[in-house]
């Protein structure tokens, strides 16, 4: 690998990441209750009227998997973003608290039975984008009146403190509702892709997208960001603007893959790990690496919690959870 | 190369009556000169090299690098012209000595644009020059403290810039890490005219090391000259306010200084 240009190690990163995104797009859709085969599906000589294979590949499934693909590719690169802005391996979509604002407002909506709608969308994909657009206002707030020279460390405790804060926030709320009410907010709170169209998935490609266009302008930068500041600042990278960027993109995708899919764990921490242990660390890499693995990993997470214990359908931030959780364990203990 | 003239720059904001980090410092540096910083802790050394790497803004005064005033330069090109060599530095992630040398192209690189054949034979060239060739394809956060070093200067190097600076380039070294990051940078200098500007607490290495030494004493310049002339018991007592045995030690080929005393 090392010896290759950076070049040609983009070019197979980008074909062996993108054939297992692109299968498990393909494949996933396949397996559920009811069986239908790839070849029906996309055979032309069957009328789509006609033609269950395709309607339930079309319409029931493929809506799903590629909801998983979204928030696992959005999770999965603002980890990799949050990771090199804090200078810290172990930082998560999770950690400077939009998720835990996404949560307050998706458990406000919930509980006070908001009921509207825009653009398609009801209260609560709206509200929890709103909690992550308020925490992303907070985290930007301390990250602008942060003084000159002071280090990551700081934002990085600001981003804790504002967790705990709205941690308590969220207990407060559900403290007050009724039964059923936290019923709702706990499944809410378990992640779950049970998305029943494409109208959602359409509307958080709105975020994604722009957020997309930040990601891309930064993976060369985050290289010399991750090594210092200075010696960034040093070689001519454009300190406060890529950090500023850094932090509203990877925001905005947590806050659209959260209003989305719920608070789905760990895959913002993982998948960066994992793609890092065969890239190298060069985000040039890692970035469309860690997009095209998360969306085939929680693809297949979810896959495995809709048929694992069927007909029952797990929420898939439990799957992520119980598969993540040691595979984190591992990494780090293999690293001490 | 360098002109620096009346610089000052304060870490408080404007007005707040903080003292000045630097308060009216200018400095000359000739093309293929090395030039040392000395001074006691929080004299301002590491301010003055990052307000000359165009990393901090001065408050007032003006820095011209080859007839250029460089707050008029953007920060691409001014790293083009100056590359600098932090005290310490520690990689978050297992990025190899290649990419951490790689990383010097930075600023020859478009927004899109990769690393090409070239940029990869001048980082070649960089390894060779620092003797880390057999080093590449480790992982940087593995070296030891010396390697770590050499493969940061070597960085320095693949920027291509006219002017090294660094900060207290031995601090963390033992003895013979010491004497080789010395013969490094004297190696390069006479080999390759790079210049140099380097702070350091070693003034047995300034003595062995640079032409011309400056002096900063809370922020301001007390004594700069030839080194010979400048390195004296009366500037040392001066500076750091420590009685020291200055003479000139024929075996070393230099001054030596030995300090002696807390002075009275």
């Amino acid at each position: 690998m090392l010896r290759r240009s950076i070049r040609a190690r983009l070019g197979w990163t980008l074909i062996a990441f993108g054939a297992l995104a692109g299968a498990a797009c393909v494949l996933a859709p396949l397996a559920g209750s009811t069986p239908i085969r790839l070849r029906a599906v996309f055979n032309p000589s069957i009328p789509y009227a006609d033609n269950i294979d395709a309607q339930i590949f079309f319409v029931a499934r493929l809506p799903r998997v590629l909801a998983a693909a979204l928030v696992g590719a959005a999770l999965a690169v603002s980890g990799v973003v949050f990771q090199a802005l804090l200078r810290n391996p172990l930082a998560s979509p999770d950690t400077l608290g939009v998720s835990a604002g996404a949560s307050l407002g998706a458990m406000i909506a919930i509980t006070f039975g908001l009921d509207f709608s825009l653009l398609g969308l009801s209260a609560v994909p709206l509200a929890t984008f709103a909690g992550a657009a308020g925490a992303l206002a907070v985290v930007y707030g301390l990250s602008v009146a942060r003084r000159r020279g002071t280090s990551a460390m700081v934002l990085l405790l600001g981003g804790v403190t504002l967790q705990v804060l709205l941690g308590a926030a969220i207990a407060c709320i559900q403290f007050l509702a009724d039964f059923t009410q936290t019923f709702r907010n706990v499944r809410w709170l378990m992640g779950s892709l049970d998305v029943a169209s494409f109208a959602p998935i359409a509307a958080s490609l709105v975020p994604m997208l722009a957020a997309a266009v930040g990601f891309a302008t930064l993976p060369h930068a985050l290289n010399l960001l991750s090594v210092g500041a200075e010696s960034a600042a040093a070689r001519g990278v454009a300190v406060e603007r890529s950090e500023r960027v850094a932090l509203v993109s990877a925001s905005i995708a947590t806050g659209a893959a959260v209003s989305l899919a719920g608070p789905v764990s760990f895959i913002g921490i993982i998948v960066p790990h994992l793609v890092r242990l065969l890239v190298g660390a060069d985000h040039r890499l890692v970035m469309p690496a860690s997009a095209l693995f998360g969306a085939a990993f929680l693809i297949a997470c979810d896959l495995l919690a809709r048929t694992i214990a069927a007909p029952l359908e797990l929420p898939v931030g439990i799957v992520t959870a119980i598969i993540g959780g040691p595979i984190f364990l591992w990494l780090l203990f293999r690293r001490a | 190369m360098l002109q620096a003239r009346d610089l000052s720059f304060s870490y408080g904001r404007p007005g707040d009556g903080s003292p000045n980090a630097i308060d009216g410092v200018s400095l000359d540096v000739a093309r293929g000169a090395i030039v040392g910083l000395l001074g006691p802790n929080g004299s301002g050394k590491t301010t003055l090299l990052r307000i000359l790497a165009g990393v901090l803004p001065a408050r007032a005064g003006r820095v011209v690098i080859d007839g250029t005033p460089i707050h008029a330069l953007p920060r691409r090109a001014i790293a083009r012209r100056v590359a600098m060599v932090p005290q310490e530095t520690q990689s978050a992630f297992d990025f190899s000595v290649m990419d951490i040398v790689l990383m010097g192209r930075y600023p020859h690189l478009g927004p899109f644009e990769l690393e090409g054949a070239r940029d990869r034979q001048i980082a070649r060239e960089a390894l060779a020059a620092t003797g880390t060739t057999s080093l590449a394809a480790r992982a940087f956060g593995s070296l030891s403290g010396g390697e770590k070093q050499r493969v940061v200067v070597a960085a320095a190097l693949a920027q291509q810039a006219d002017l090294l600076l660094l900060d207290e380039p031995t601090a963390a070294l033992d003895l013979r890490y010491q004497f080789e990051i010395a013969d490094l940078l004297r190696g390069l200098n006479a080999r390759g005219g790079t210049t140099m500007v380097l702070s350091t607490h070693d003034l047995n290495l300034a003595a062995a090391l640079c032409g011309r030494v400056v002096l900063l004493r809370d922020g301001r310049v007390i004594a700069s000259g030839a080194t010979s002339d400048t390195l004296t018991a009366d500037n040392v007592r001066g500076l750091y306010g420590v009685d020291a045995d200055v003479r000139f030690h024929p075996q070393a080929g230099h001054l030596t200084v030995v300090p002696v005393a807390r002075a009275r």
